[in-house]
């Protein structure tokens, strides 16, 4: 099964850091990007820029809307993301608890639809 | 189809449902992860059972029979909701499995264990837990379910279906978790095999389960967790408690079926094997060296189960327990226990001071052990006109005819 990881992090954080606490923040996602990828788990991932960088887009009565700013204001944002192929979702708990992501922010694990059931609208209850 | 025959067919998909309900569920969604569509076939699966045993008679291992047809109701479902290749890899999985019972069709896997970790795992919420153990691994329905945890049957069923459909969406795997994940999902387990078993003595039977084998069921489950866990001391000391109340069922009625206090049994009656595999269990608990809730009930059934070898009850080691379990949980049951301990060691008068502090506990006034305790407690201390009114609120609260019967009586003592 298909996992995503979404690091949920206050921002400021990073920016706060002296520049060898960041190299060294960094080199803990290498790491752990090295580690994904030797476990044969890897299926993609990136980090984000900050959310200030980020424009909300909807379309209304045939218009395209566009806003400055991400979707909810909140404190922790989304930073970046992990998608992995693990058999069952506490083996994606303990790769989500590897991630440096755990330590300064919060991980988000989500089940992601097969292809080939996702393009089937119905939902079984 | 003889009328006889249909009986003897009724009760016998009776029994292999009580015996194999969760054995059945849980080796059926282990690989699918699909506790619901797991469900829906076994039930199917019974209704044909009822159908045809009449006619053809019971099956020789009406257990296998009951998984082959089951299997193919799973398949039947997942043709008719998944056509093409979304259908496939679950219609591998059930072949495969059909395969592998076709070459052991005696050996049916017991993953009841493996069901109830994934019941209490931590992305479950912590409320439907419990629920959801009852429900897959004991076959209660939701409606009793809803019962015994006070909220509505349509928002258990809500609730126990977003779980089921969690498990399999989110993918939590069937596995006996690893030791360092025990710990946290043992609690949810074991609330829950005690609530059954808790269940199994109460005379309303809203289950229409013969409550001995509720019982048995509970105990079963119980003595695989001390298989998996020997040295979790929780896990001895619910498995010694269940032992001690089970220890006592047939004393606890009389012939004609009236409710007889545990101070009043008859010690003959006591199962004394039970009671000795019981002490074994709440001692090697003891030498764990951590204490907990169920050691401490134990250990109080104990003190009482040692009135059968010397002829009295210690009251003062059974208060201590309760002051130590009323400091673990604050509970309102224990807090009534402990004043009627407290009557035993300095008096009604005590008592109904510790029962007084107990009332602010809140919910008090609608439980009927409380108005019980109260009334019995008035009446030793001299009160016969405040314990007719509470004996009053305690019956009109009771549901069990045996215990308002037994509450009936003391009433009418007083007057004599």
């Amino acid at each position: 099964m298909q996992y995503m990881l979404l690091i949920h992090a206050d921002e400021s954080g990073f920016a706060r850091l002296t520049p060898a606490e960041g190299e060294q923040a960094m080199a803990g996602y290498f790491a752990y990007n090295e580690a994904l990828k030797k476990a044969k788990v890897w299926v993609g991932g990136e980090r984000l820029k900050p959310s200030a960088m980020t424009s909300t887009v909807r379309v209304a009565d045939g218009k395209t809307k566009v806003k400055d700013g991400p979707f909810a204001e909140t404190k922790e944002q989304l930073g970046g993301y992990y998608l992995i192929d693990v058999p069952d979702l506490d083996e994606a708990i303990k790769w989500a608890a590897k991630c440096p992501g755990a330590q300064h922010g919060t991980m988000e694990v989500r089940a992601v639809w097969p292809s080939e059931a996702a393009t089937k609208l119905e939902y079984r209850k | 189809m003889s009328a006889q025959g249909g009986r003897a067919a009724h009760i016998a998909a009776e029994a292999a449902a009580r015996r194999s309900y969760g054995k059945l569920v849980a080796y059926l969604a282990a690989r699918s992860r699909d506790v619901a569509s797991a469900e829906d076939a076994l039930a199917e699966a019974f209704a044909t059972a009822l159908e045809q045993w009449p006619t053809i008679g019971v099956p020789e291992k009406p257990e296998a029979w009951l998984l082959t047809v089951a299997r193919r109701k799973q398949i039947d479902a997942a043709r008719k909701h998944q056509r093409g290749d979304a259908a496939e890899p679950q219609l591998k999985i059930i072949h495969e499995e059909l395969a592998a019972a076709a070459e052991a069709p005696m050996h049916i896997p017991d993953r009841r264990l493996a069901l109830m970790f994934v019941c209490a795992h931590p992305a479950i919420d912590p409320a439907v837990r419990t629920p959801l153990i009852l429900q897959t691994v004991l076959g209660f329905d939701a409606a009793t379910i809803a019962s015994a945890f006070l909220v509505s049957p349509a928002s258990m069923s809500q609730r126990l279906v977003r779980a089921k459909t969690k498990i399999r969406e989110a993918g939590i795997a069937f596995l006996e978790p690893a030791p360092e994940d025990l710990a946290e999902r043992l609690d949810a387990v074991l609330e829950a095999v005690y609530a059954a078993f808790t269940l199994s003595w109460s005379d309303a039977d809203p289950v229409g389960v013969a409550r001995g084998d509720l019982a048995h069921e509970a105990i079963f489950l119980g003595r695989l967790l001390t298989e998996l866990m020997p040295n979790e001391p929780e896990v001895l000391g619910q498995m010694a408690l269940m032992l001690f109340a089970e220890s006592r069922r047939a004393a606890r009625r009389s012939a004609q079926g009236d409710y007889v206090p545990l101070s009043e049994q008859d010690i003959r009656l006591w199962d004394h094997e039970l009671i000795k595999e019981a002490e074994a269990h709440l001692q090697a608990a003891s030498k764990l060296g951590r204490i907990g809730r169920f050691q401490l009930e134990a250990a109080v059934q104990s003190a009482h189960a040692a009135r059968a070898s010397t002829g009295r009850t210690d009251w003062h080691a059974i208060e201590a327990l309760y002051d130590g379990l009323l400091t673990l949980s604050g509970s309102s049951v224990v807090a009534i226990n402990r004043a009627v301990a407290i009557a035993e060691t300095r008096g009604p008068e005590a008592a109904l001071a510790a029962l007084a502090e107990a009332e602010n506990a809140g919910g008090m006034l609608q439980y009927q052990p409380y108005w019980a305790a109260r009334a019995s407690l008035l009446a030793r201390a001299g009160d016969p006109v405040a314990a007719n009114a509470a004996y009053g609120e305690a019956i009109a609260l009771a549901t069990d005819p045996a215990i308002r019967g037994f509450l009936n009586a003391r009433r009418q003592a007083l007057r004599n």
